[in-house]
């Protein structure tokens, strides 16, 4: 066998069909319902898109948690860029979601073009040195929004030596502890959760260990194709019908016990390990990385005198996104779904991001109607 | 978004590489954080790698997939 | 209300367009009736027997791998003509040119316009040519109009319908003729063209080694009227697949049920569209054609177009239905996904 006929077989239908089959026959074995987390926009993406959902019984539910970097990046750090690129004429440098994402008031970098603020979307940390090299005249502040898996090519950049008129705004945040945070929310009772498949490529599986043994939750890290996906809830169904718990590792060809230690060593040579704001849950210990003293050069916060995120007004009013990002409710349960927030006029970032449950429940037609139709 | 599959190593100059996935060659991917040589395949996300794909576990993992599944073994 | 501009969106052949047009075009211009006519949004309308159709392109980059701007607006403008069910019979050009634009480019789209309208047997009979200044329009649009008359195998391939179909009573291949049980048809890979623009486009660093599917589908639309039975044609130009099959599903009043294994697409089309973030059932085509056929026409349809050149990876995708009123997909592992009209074409300027 062949590389491309293992990937192949990710999205085999022969296969899929005998998982569904296994799937429903551990869950007849189930009296209750089951409530299923996730962490990652990209898993809600496959679940979306395969109508995995429509393929699972009626007690299994399969919910998105905080999978979406640009969606808990805090309002304040976008209402910061914002001023300082409208105010000071800081050429602003950020992936295409992230400059669409409004902050406390309403703005978002896109909207502060209107008002003579200067922005440029890029692809890449490579793209924003390459742009501000080349225009040693401005002062460039990237926005740094992502995980632990976006931001060791950060680390490694800085490392490498990053031009003068450029600075990081940091917002990059640490996922196991979320993991933690959900599964401690008192009013919504997870049975199960999916880890996320290339955070914890980079992380490894050892930092959710104290979260499995404070819990004592199944644990599973799955890739991302739609029989990862799938094989991943029939490894929770089956540890919860045999009672046997664990940790387990679905996605074996790139989640390893340690991660990639190069990698996170990268990270820590960079930034240190801080209680954060996630922009929806609220301040998780532990979990968001800030520049270290001695590259306070690089560091956004330090040379605009940034404020730390506080925990303030996140979103407009009458915005469930909050409730979104937990996993509390479904986007069909937030009254402006599809009627006054769209991706054309989103009010909250679930809507905006590509990540966003929301915006991927849009784009994929999820109605009331649809959500509920029996396939 | 995370891209799914992995792209296969077909240059390597430096730090970056030139990797291909499926017929979508990309440059600039930074190489620095794996130990990886031409020919491995990467998982890419946000333009560097950040795994080799373990080619070997992902043959015998879906082999033992396909074995619980009661799939004939295909050779 | 005042102050609203158009947007790229009014362009981009989804629903944001599709609104766009109702409310403001039809609304004004929706006085008319011929038996064809504006309101039907059909690929052409028909006056006394005559079919008539325009389209202008704008297409970026002007040149680009499989073909160029003088291409696509005959291949564009032939296939539009096709679709109801004519047979083209002249176009009319007009040019529309910026100052400093090289005579040399328009000397190469006015060959690729020569040859592609020679061997459609389709004369280019009359045009215009204009200038703007330098500044005022990115390098050249083209217009073609084209005039078509009834298709020659139009009426044996209505008659063979109606022997399945007593209650067929219409003259042309309209949007909503579509029955629930008929089949849908397609006569290759999606995604080529948008593939092969994005792939030169700036900013989009990825190469990959697509061209575009540009072509007048005469002898496909040939060989499917000349055995009988198709009730619908139409062309996943703007909004591609997603947007076309949505059409007939507004238009006919039906669902439609397609199957993600069935859908023709290239290995290395799928990938880029993956890396891209794209949906392939959104993207553009200019070679593509999907029709609608009687059940019991349907495999001896599919066999006459996998007989023709740009037929021969041709597939059944799916079929219409009265279960539901979307477009509803079963995806590769067997899950359900309702597909909605795009909002728009993801890649602007593709046509």
């Amino acid at each position: 066998m062949n590389i491309n006929e293992v990937l192949r077989s990710y999205r085999d239908p022969r296969l899929a069909r005998k998982l569904v089959d296994k799937i429903h026959y551990e869950a007849s074995k189930i009296n209750e319902k089951i409530l299923i987390m996730h962490v990652c926009g990209t898993h809600e993406w496959t679940i979306t898109h395969y109508g995995i959902r429509s393929l699972l019984p009626k007690n299994i539910e399969l919910r998105a948690g905080p999978g979406c970097p640009v969606c808990i990046t805090p309002a304040s750090d976008i209402d910061n860029v914002v001023k300082l690129t409208i105010e000071e004429g800081v050429i602003a440098m950020a992936y295409g979601d992230v400059s669409r994402a409004k902050g406390s008031k309403g703005l978002s970098l896109d909207d502060a073009r209107s008002f003579g603020g200067n922005v440029r979307i890029v692809y890449s940390i490579q793209d924003a040195v390459n742009i501000a090299l080349n225009d040693k005249e401005n002062e460039y502040l990237f926005f740094g929004v992502g995980f632990d898996t976006t931001a060791p090519a950060t680390a490694y950049m800085v490392l490498k030596g990053i031009p003068e008129n450029l600075t990081i705004l940091s917002s990059y945040r640490y996922v196991p502890p979320a993991v933690g945070a959900v599964l401690s929310m008192e009013d919504i009772k997870i049975d199960a959760v999916i880890c996320p498949g290339h955070s914890s490529t980079v992380t490894g599986m050892k930092p959710y260990k104290k979260y499995f043994d404070q819990f004592k939750k199944p644990m599973v890290f799955a890739g991302f194709e739609p029989i990862d996906v799938l094989i991943a809830v029939y490894m929770i169904l089956k540890q919860l019908t045999t009672g046997d718990v664990k940790m387990e590792n679905e996605y074996t060809r790139s989640v390893t016990w340690d991660g990639n230690v190069k990698a996170m060593k990268t990270i820590y040579k960079v930034f240190n390990l801080v209680d954060g704001i996630w922009r929806g849950l609220g301040l998780v210990r532990d979990s968001a990385f800030e520049f270290k003293n001695e590259y306070r050069g690089v560091n956004a916060r330090f040379k605009y005198d940034i404020e730390e995120p506080k925990l303030d007004v996140e979103f407009p009013s009458g915005c469930r996104c909050a409730d979104v990002i937990k996993g509390k409710i479904l986007p069909i349960e937030c009254p402006l779904y599809m009627k006054a927030c769209t991706p054309e006029r989103p009010i909250g970032p679930c809507m905006v991001s590509i990540e966003g449950t929301c915006r991927i429940w849009y784009e994929h037609n999820i109605t009331r109607e649809v959500f509920d139709y029996d396939w | 978004m995370c891209l799914g599959y992995p792209g296969k190593i077909i240059e390597i100059h430096g730090d970056y590489a030139k990797v291909d996935f499926g017929g979508v060659i990309r440059d600039n991917i930074i190489i620095s954080l794996v130990d990886a040589k031409v020919g491995d395949y990467v998982i890419v996300h946000a333009g560097y790698a950040i795994q080799v794909l373990d080619e070997r576990e992902a043959i015998e993992t879906i082999k033992l997939w396909r074995e619980i599944l009661g799939e004939v073994e295909e050779v | 209300m005042t102050g609203e501009v158009i947007k790229m969106l009014h362009g981009a052949g989804g629903r944001y367009m599709s609104r766009f047009i109702k409310e403001h075009i039809l609304r004004y211009l929706n006085w008319s009736s011929t038996e064809v006519s504006l309101s039907s949004l059909d690929d052409s309308s028909v006056v006394n027997n005559v079919v008539f159709t325009c389209d202008s392109y704008t297409v970026k980059p002007i040149f680009f791998p499989g073909g160029d701007i003088g291409k696509l607006a005959v291949a564009g403008t032939i296939n539009d003509i096709l679709m109801i069910g004519g047979m083209p019979r002249a176009l009319s050009l007009a040019l529309i040119i910026e100052e400093g634009f090289p005579i040399s480019d328009l000397d190469r789209i006015l060959e690729s316009i020569s040859n592609t309208a020679r061997e459609a047997g389709v004369p280019v009979i009359t045009g215009d040519t204009k200038v703007v200044e330098r500044g005022s329009l990115d390098k050249i649009i083209v217009n073609t109009a084209g005039v078509g008359v009834r298709h020659p195998h139009l009426d044996h391939n209505i008659e063979v319908v109606r022997e399945y179909r007593r209650d067929f009573n219409s003259r042309w291949l309209l949007d909503s003729n579509i029955k629930p049980g008929d089949k849908i048809i397609i006569n290759g890979f999606i995604g080529d063209h948008a593939i092969a623009l994005l792939s030169v486009r700036e900013g989009f660093s990825f190469k990959v080694d697509v061209v575009s599917d540009v072509a007048p589908l005469i002898e496909p639309m040939n060989e499917v009227l000349r055995v009988g039975g198709v009730v619908a044609a139409k062309d996943p130009t703007r909004g591609g697949l997603a947007n076309l099959l949505n059409e007939w599903v507004e238009k006919s009043n039906v669902g439609i049920r397609i199957y993600e294994e069935r859908i023709p697409i290239r290995d290395s089309v799928r990938n880029a569209c993956e890396y891209l973030g794209l949906d392939p059932l959104e993207l553009g085509n200019e070679g593509k054609m999907v029709i609608a056929v009687v059940p019991d026409m349907a495999d001896e349809v599919l066999k006459a177009l996998r007989s023709t050149k740009l037929g021969a990876n041709a597939e059944i995708i799916g079929e219409a239905t009265d279960r539901f009123k979307h477009v509803v997909m079963e995806t590769l592992i067997g899950g359900r996904r309702v597909i909605p009209p795009p909002i728009g074409d993801p890649v602007p300027r593709i046509c």
